[in-house]
């Protein structure tokens, strides 16, 4: 083997990333003018579709990056539109509310992840689901709550509905986009690269020098601070709090969904999941027991014939990366890559 | 012992390892000194692996302590142990399957080696050139053959800048070729005096790296010394060949 001149150089992007990132700065600019434009109906729609890619952000970062499977998320759901109304109802601006509670949630999974964390998968998986049923079982003792019959964000009311409407937008927007932000970095950076070690082989991480459980806990505080706001948000659409509602384990049927179709273990695959599941809502979400029949028959579907997902499927087939967390070598001596478009990529020493 | 206390950076003393009612550990004493290069051999079931993962920090020992460096590592896990340079490869190899080679051994070199960006790439580039695994770098390791997981152990343990090295059966199933790549690639890494411990069942690939031989069986050292002089040692060729009941 001939030993080539210069050493090989490590990519992070592609100058199709680099359009696609000046493209997402794009879409966020418009989006944030949008609300100018659309009918009231429009911007609570797109709300809720910003609160979609949040729930499978954080679950894709969970378990399709940490391998942390858990179908107990929505406790964080439950418990951020909970603490909203509880900071909310301490007198706290409810606007500010929804994001302290945010902050609260991810301080309360701490404590929580010291046990949780210690179960692996399946047991993992189902424990989450156990704590989400007790957390709610315990909300519904509060006296404010008062049980089933629920509780409302009332101090959102002195707003008038359209400052309201718009104003919950942005916030879902600025929410979405910083949270989508922290993500892309942690994943992107060296801990990212340690999540995903400990995912395939957590002994093996552990025997490289990755501290396996203080990164795992990273990563479910962050996935319950981010699922939090997506709660308080939701609150905020609607108002009214009945935790079996916010407690109920369809939230996390639907972030594993739009993981599952979308493609899980890619950034792009979580947004792209919860945008097809938000089209689905929105043209068949009318359509009663069906809907969920049809949900449920497309994620069969996918899982047989797609297994990972479109975007999974699109990166596979197509070598797209559009907001690539991984890291590619580029040999200085030509040939030896044995990659697809050594063409469209192009040189750079990592600078983004 | 022959080596003395003070020249040792690994020593683990009366370890005992028991898996509920069998013991497969039984007071093994072994120490080394930084610039050695240990074979281990052992028919199987001597418990040779055990005593590398307790060496490791994969799990604890029933009983006894391990120190590296001077300093009591007992209670330390893997992480640890190998930040402070104390790294080992696995038998069954265990690939981050879903990232590629590089990643697989830039997490190495940022988290074990504790590099910066910069460094780890550079790091994590020259021992993947080490192992001659530059042309599947950008493979993602679940795609690679057998040969070529060892080979990452390998590559991955090293990028951790260890100071000492610990080698499970990293040549089972090699040809002749292969083998004498990788004895090269231990000479290497002896030249920059990195220590070696290593777990082999052939052999003949053994003894051109290793200067000292432990023999192991039915979880005990049974011989220790000189490679030529231990496989000599009746002990050793009873243990290998079957000589009855002892």
């Amino acid at each position: 083997m001939s030993a080539p001149a210069t050493m090989p150089v490590i990519e992070r992007g592609t100058a199709t990333s680099r359009t696609a990132a000046m493209a997402v700065a794009v879409i966020i600019a418009l989006l944030a003018i949008a609300p100018q434009f659309l009918s009231a109906g429009a911007v609570d729609r797109m709300t809720a579709l910003f609160i979609y890619v949040i729930l499978a952000a954080m679950w894709n970062a969970l378990a399709g990056f940490g391998g942390l499977v858990s179908v107990g998320q929505q406790v964080f759901f439950g418990l951020g539109a909970y603490f909203a109304i509880r900071l909310a109802d301490a007198g706290l601006n409810p606007f500010l509310a929804l994001f302290a509670s945010g902050f609260v949630v991810g301080v309360v999974s701490i404590p929580l992840s010291l046990f949780m964390l210690r179960l692996r998968n399946g047991e993992f998986a189902i424990g989450m689901w156990v704590i989400a049923a007790l957390t709610h079982l315990l909300v519904n003792l509060d006296r404010l709550v008062q049980g089933e019959t629920g509780t409302s964000l009332i101090s959102l009311n002195v707003y008038d509905a359209g400052t309201r409407r718009a104003t919950i937008y942005w916030l879902a927007l600025a929410s979405m986009t910083a949270l989508l932000a922290i993500l892309f970095g942690l994943l992107r950076g060296s801990t990212g690269a340690a999540i995903r070690a400990i995912r395939d082989n957590e002994d093996a991480a552990a025997s490289v020098g990755v501290r396996v459980t203080g990164t795992k806990r990273l990563l479910f505080v962050l996935a319950a601070f981010g699922i939090g706001i997506a709660g308080a948000l939701w609150l905020a659409t609607s108002i009214t709090f009945q935790p079996k509602t916010y407690f109920n384990v369809q939230w996390t049927a639907y972030m594993i969904f739009m993981v599952l179709v979308g493609g899980i273990g890619t950034f792009e695959g979580a947004i792209l999941g919860a945008l097809v599941f938000f089209l689905i809502e929105t043209w068949f979400g009318g359509t009663g027991v069906w809907y969920l029949v049809g949900l449920g028959a497309t994620a069969v579907v996918f899982s047989l014939f797609l297994p990972r997902g479109l975007w999974g499927t699109i990166e596979e087939r197509f070598g797209l990366r559009l907001l690539p967390v991984g890291y590619r070598v580029r040999l200085a001596a030509a040939s030896a890559d044995d990659d697809a478009t050594p063409q469209q990529t192009t040189k750079h020493q990592e600078k983004a | 012992m022959t080596h003395p206390q003070q020249q040792a950076i690994l020593a683990a003393a009366a370890i005992h390892k028991r898996f509920g009612a069998l013991v497969v550990l039984d007071a093994v004493d072994f120490t080394m000194a930084a610039d050695e290069a240990v074979g281990i051999v052992g028919p199987n079931g001597a418990g040779k692996t055990t005593l590398l993962s307790v060496l490791a920090g994969a799990f604890p020992p029933s009983s006894g302590t391990v120190s590296f460096k001077g300093g009591d590592v007992t209670a330390l896990p893997a992480t640890q142990r190998c930040r402070l340079g104390l790294v080992r490869t696995h038998q069954v190899p265990k690939p981050f399957s879903g990232m590629t080679t590089f990643e697989n051994v830039f997490v190495a070199a940022s988290h074990g080696a504790g590099l910066g960006r910069d460094e780890a790439y550079e790091e994590a580039l020259g021992s993947l050139k080490l192992c001659g695994m530059l042309g599947v770098a950008n493979r993602r390791a679940e795609t690679l053959g057998l040969l070529d997981r060892k080979r990452l152990e390998l590559a991955r343990a090293l990028a951790a800048r260890p100071t000492l090295l610990l080698l499970d059966e990293i040549g089972g199933g090699l040809t002749d070729g292969e083998a004498s790549e990788l004895v090269d690639t231990i000479k290497e890494l002896r030249r920059r005096k990195i220590g070696i411990v290593w777990i082999e069942h052939i052999v003949h690939i053994l003894l051109q790296v290793a200067e000292r031989l432990i023999c192991m069986d039915a979880g005990k050292i049974i011989a220790d010394g000189a490679p030529q002089a231990v496989m000599a040692d009746p002990e050793v060729v009873r243990a290998y060949l079957g000589g009855g009941p002892k």
